[in-house]
C-alpha cells in the first residue's frame, strides 16, 4: 500500500538539520534527519562543536591544574568529574585518602547527581512540553548550587577536589543545611512525580518510545541510567565501590522495558537513593584529617591506570599514563558517558517522529561539553 | 440613519478596541498566571506589577525590523498573518455581550448584529484562520515552518469535524442557530446548557484547545520541536499579528463557550430565588466573568500539561472525539423525540 501511494505521488525525503542552534538539542548537538513525512528514516549525529582539546591540553598541564579542566567537561556535574580524576591519580600514586574526605566526596557526588538529574528532568519535561516542571526542578537545583557555593565558592565549575583529599573542610553548619535540603528534596521528588508519572499525556509520549533492549544496550556500550533502564543493574558505585560507597546502604533501581518512561523512572528513583546516601554520609561523617599524605611535588612513577566512577550520566573513566619524568601526564584520555550514550541516538530515533527525537535526546541526557571535550 | 449606521459603527469601534486591548492584556495575564503557577513573579519592571508590559511589547514589535526571507513567497507571506487575524476579530460581530440596555433614550442591544445563522457564521469564519497558519508555513519556504503547516492542516481536519458535530447537538437543544436566541433559550429553559449537554461541553472545550493551537495541542508551533513552527521566519509586526491572533482566538472560543454553555450574559441560576440579588450585576459583567473563567483554564492547562504528539492528537480526534460527538447527536435526537 505504502509503495503504491509512493508511485502515485511524487514524494521525496525531507532532509532537515536539527541544531547546532536548535533549542532542544541541549547545547550544540547537530542531528541531520531524513524524514518521510514526520517519520525519521535515518539520522546522522554530528558532534565536535564544543571541542576544546581538553585531553591534549591536559598533557601540558601539571597534575593539579588538570582538576580545573575536568570541571569544563560535564559542566552540570563538575564535582563528579573532579572526584573521578583525583581518584585516578590517587590510584596511580597509591595514595591513601582519609575517611572523612571520602565521606565528603560521597556526599558531594550525590548532591551533584541530584543537581544534574534536576537539570535533566527540567529540560526533558520541557522538551515534551511540560514547562512548569522545568522551573520546579531548577528551583531545587538552585538550593544545591547554594550549598556548593558555601562549600567551595563556585556555583558551576567547582574545582572542589584535590589529589589525596579535599581543598577545604566542610564549613561549620553545612552538614545541617545539607540534611535540611534532603528533607526538602524528598518532598519535591514526590511533587515532580505527581505532575508527570501518572499523567496520561506524559505516559503516551514516553511509553514504548525509543526502546532499547538489554542486549542492544550492552552492545552499544551504554552506561548509567540508560543502561539500567533496560534492566541491567550495573552501577560502578556498587560493583567497584570508591569513596565511601562501600559503607553506604542503597539500591540500584532498574527498569524493565528500556523505553523513555523507564529511563525516567530510574532517574527519579535515583533522586531518592541519592538522598538516602547523602543522609548516611552526613550523619556518619567521621572526624579526622581531610588530606592524606601527599608529596609536595606530584610526580607519579611511570605507569598507567584506568579508573571509573559513576557520574550522573553514566560511567566516567580516566585513562592516564605517566612517564615518571615530567610533572604532567604523558597521555590523558577520558571515557565520557555522554559520548558513549550518544551513540545510541540514531538507533533510538529511527522510525519515530520529530517530536520523539527531542524527547529521546533528553532521555539519554547528554552534555555536549563532555561529548566533545 | 442613526439606527442603521451610527450606532452599529460605534459598537463596532468599541468592540474592536476592547478586543484588541483585551488581547494585549491577555498576553500579560498569561505571563502572570503561568509565573504564579511556576512560583515566580512574571513581568514586574514596566509599570507597577508590570501592567504596562503589553504597551512596551507592542512598541517594540512595531519598531522591529520586518524581514521577509528572500526565498519566501512575498504576497502570501504578507497575507498569512492578516488571514489569521481578521477572522479572529470579525467573529465578535455575532456574540451577544449583554441584554438590551437603555442608553440616551434608545434601546441598545449589546451585540453588533444578530444573524439567524450566527453559530454557522462563527464556525465558518473561525476555520478560515487556520488557512493563515498553513499559508504562513508554506510561504516561508523553510523546512520547520513547512512541517508546522502540515501539522496545522492535519489538526484542522481532525478537530473541525468534532467541534461542528458537537455544536449540532447543542443547536438541537436550543432550537436555533442565532447566538441571541441560544442565550434566550437558556433563559426560558431556566438552565444553562452545560447541565443539559455536559458531554458536548467537554468535547467543545477540548476541540477549542486544539482549534486555538493551545497546549497540550500546540504542535503547530511547538518551539521545542519545530523552533516556533509556522512563525519561525516571521518578525516584527507580522509576527505580532500571529501572536495576538492566538490570544484573540482564545477569547473567541471562550466567549462562544460562555454563550453556548454558560448562559452568556445571564446571572447564575435565575430560577433560584435566593440568588435574585445577583441581578444587580449587569449582564455584560457576568459575560466577562464567565469568559475570564475559560481563559484562566486555558492558561492553567498550558502551565500543567505536556504536549501531545501529532499522531496522538489525530487519534484522539478521529477515534474518540468524533464518535462521541456523533453519539451525542443521536442521543440528543432520541431524547428530543421522546420528550
Amino acid at each position: 500500500m505504502a509503495t503504491e501511494t509512493r508511485q502515485m505521488f511524487d514524494t521525496e525525503e525531507l532532509v532537515i538539520n536539527m541544531g547546532p542552534q536548535h533549542p532542544s538539542t541541549h547545547g550544540v548537538l547537530r542531528v541531520v534527519l531524513r524524514l518521510d513525512g514526520e517519520k525519521v528514516v535515518s539520522s546522522e549525529v554530528v558532534i565536535g562543536y564544543l571541542h576544546r582539546g581538553i585531553e591534549k591540553l591536559s598533557e601540558n598541564r601539571n597534575w593539579t591544574q588538570i582538576i580545573l579542566l575536568t570541571d569544563r567537561m560535564d559542566y552540570v556535574a563538575a564535582a563528579t568529574s573532579n572526584v573521578g580524576y583525583c581518584q585516578t591519580v590517587e590510584k596511580l600514586m597509591q595514595l591513601e585518602v582519609p575517611r572523612r574526605a571520602r565521606y565528603v566526596r560521597t556526599a558531594i557526588c550525590e548532591l551533584q547527581r541530584i543537581a544534574s538529574h534536576c537539570l535533566w528532568l527540567g529540560t526533558h519535561a520541557m522538551d515534551i512540553g511540560a514547562m512548569t516542571v522545568f522551573l520546579y526542578a531548577f528551583r531545587e537545583r538552585e538550593l544545591i548550587l547554594d550549598l556548593f557555593e558555601e562549600y567551595c565558592g563556585a556555583r558551576l565549575t567547582y574545582n572542589s577536589m584535590r589529589i589525596g583529599g579535599l581543598p577545604l573542610d566542610i564549613p561549620v553548619g553545612w552538614d545541617k543545611k545539607v540534611l535540611e535540603f534532603c528533607n526538602i528534596m524528598s518532598e519535591k521528588v514526590d511533587e515532580y512525580e505527581e505532575l508527570l508519572t501518572h499523567n496520561r499525556i506524559w505516559l503516551e509520549r514516553t511509553r514504548g518510545i525509543g526502546v532499547i533492549t538489554a542486549e542492544q544496550a550492552v552492545a552499544i556500550g551504554l552506561s548509567g541510567p540508560p543502561l539500567r533502564g533496560s534492566g541491567i543493574p550495573k552501577d560502578v558505585r556498587k560493583d567497584e565501590p570508591y569513596a565511601a560507597y562501600d559503607e553506604m546502604k542503597f539500591e540500584v533501581p532498574v527498569g524493565t522495558a528500556g523505553d523513555t518512561y523507564d529511563r525516567y523512572l530510574v532517574r527519579l528513583e535515583e533522586f531518592r537513593q541519592s538522598i538516602k546516601i547523602i543522609r548516611q554520609a552526613i550523619e556518619g561523617m567521621p572526624e579526622g584529617p581531610i588530606v592524606g599524605k601527599v608529596p609536595r611535588l606530584i610526580k607519579p612513577a611511570a605507569g598507567e591506570t584506568y579508573h571509573a566512577i559513576e557520574s550522573p550520566k553514566g560511567e566516567i573513566g580516566y585513562f592516564i599514563v605517566s612517564d615518571g619524568k615530567s610533572t604532567n601526564p604523558y597521555r590523558f584520555r577520558v571515557r565520557p558517558p555522554s559520548f558513549c550514550n550518544l551513540q545510541a541516538l540514531p538507533q533510538l530515533i529511527k522510525g519515530h517522529l520529530v517530536a520523539d527525537v527531542v524527547a529521546l535526546i533528553g532521555s539519554i541526557d547528554v552534555v555536549l561539553g563532555e561529548v566533545d571535550r | 440613519m442613526i439606527d442603521t449606521y451610527v450606532i452599529p459603527l460605534i459598537k463596532i469601534l468599541f468592540v474592536l478596541n476592547a478586543t484588541l486591548i483585551g488581547v494585549t492584556y491577555m498576553v500579560l495575564l498569561e505571563r502572570k498566571v503561568i509565573a504564579w503557577v511556576q512560583v515566580r513573579l512574571g513581568p514586574m519592571r514596566v509599570g507597577p506589577y508590570g501592567v504596562l508590559q503589553p504597551i512596551a511589547d507592542a512598541i517594540k514589535l512595531i519598531l522591529k525590523e520586518d524581514i521577509t526571507p528572500t526565498r519566501a513567497d512575498k504576497w502570501v507571506f504578507t497575507a498569512a498573518p492578516i488571514i489569521v487575524m481578521v477572522p479572529a476579530l470579525i467573529t465578535f460581530a455575532v456574540i451577544p455581550f449583554g441584554p438590551t440596555v437603555h442608553l440616551f433614550g434608545r434601546d441598545v442591544p449589546l451585540y453588533i448584529t444578530d444573524v439567524n445563522v450566527g453559530l454557522l457564521y462563527i464556525v465558518s469564519v473561525a476555520s478560515i484562520g487556520v488557512y493563515g497558519i498553513i499559508l504562513g508555513g508554506w510561504a516561508s519556504n523553510s523546512k520547520f515552518p513547512l512541517l508546522a503547516s502540515l501539522r496545522a492542516s492535519a489538526q484542522l481536519i481532525s478537530y473541525e469535524v468534532a467541534v461542528t458535530m458537537t455544536l449540532v447537538s447543542l443547536i438541537m437543544t436550543a432550537g436555533s442557530l442565532s447566538m441571541v436566541r441560544i442565550v434566550e433559550a437558556q433563559n426560558e429553559a431556566n438552565v444553562w446548557f452545560i447541565f443539559v449537554q455536559p458531554v458536548a461541553f467537554v468535547l467543545f472545550f477540548i476541540g477549542g484547545l486544539a482549534e486555538t493551537n493551545r497546549a497540550p495541542f500546540d504542535m503547530a508551533e511547538a518551539e521545542q520541536e519545530l523552533t516556533g513552527g509556522f512563525h519561525t521566519e516571521y518578525s516584527g509586526m507580522r509576527f505580532a499579528l500571529f501572536f495576538l491572533a492566538e490570544y484573540a482566538n482564545m477569547i473567541v472560543v471562550s466567549s462562544v463557550a460562555t454563550t453556548l454553555f454558560l448562559g452568556g450574559y445571564l446571572a447564575p441560576f435565575p430560577n433560584v430565588d435566593a440568588l435574585n440579588f445577583l441581578d444587580i450585576v449587569p449582564g455584560w459583567i457576568w459575560f466577562l466573568l464567565k469568559t475570564f473563567l475559560f481563559l484562566y483554564v486555558f492558561l492553567w492547562v498550558r502551565a500543567t500539561l505536556p504536549r501531545y504528539r501529532y499522531d496522538q492528537l489525530m487519534r484522539l480526534g478521529w477515534k474518540v472525539l468524533i464518535p462521541v460527538a456523533i453519539a451525542n447527536v443521536i442521543v440528543t435526537g432520541i431524547v428530543k423525540v421522546l420528550l
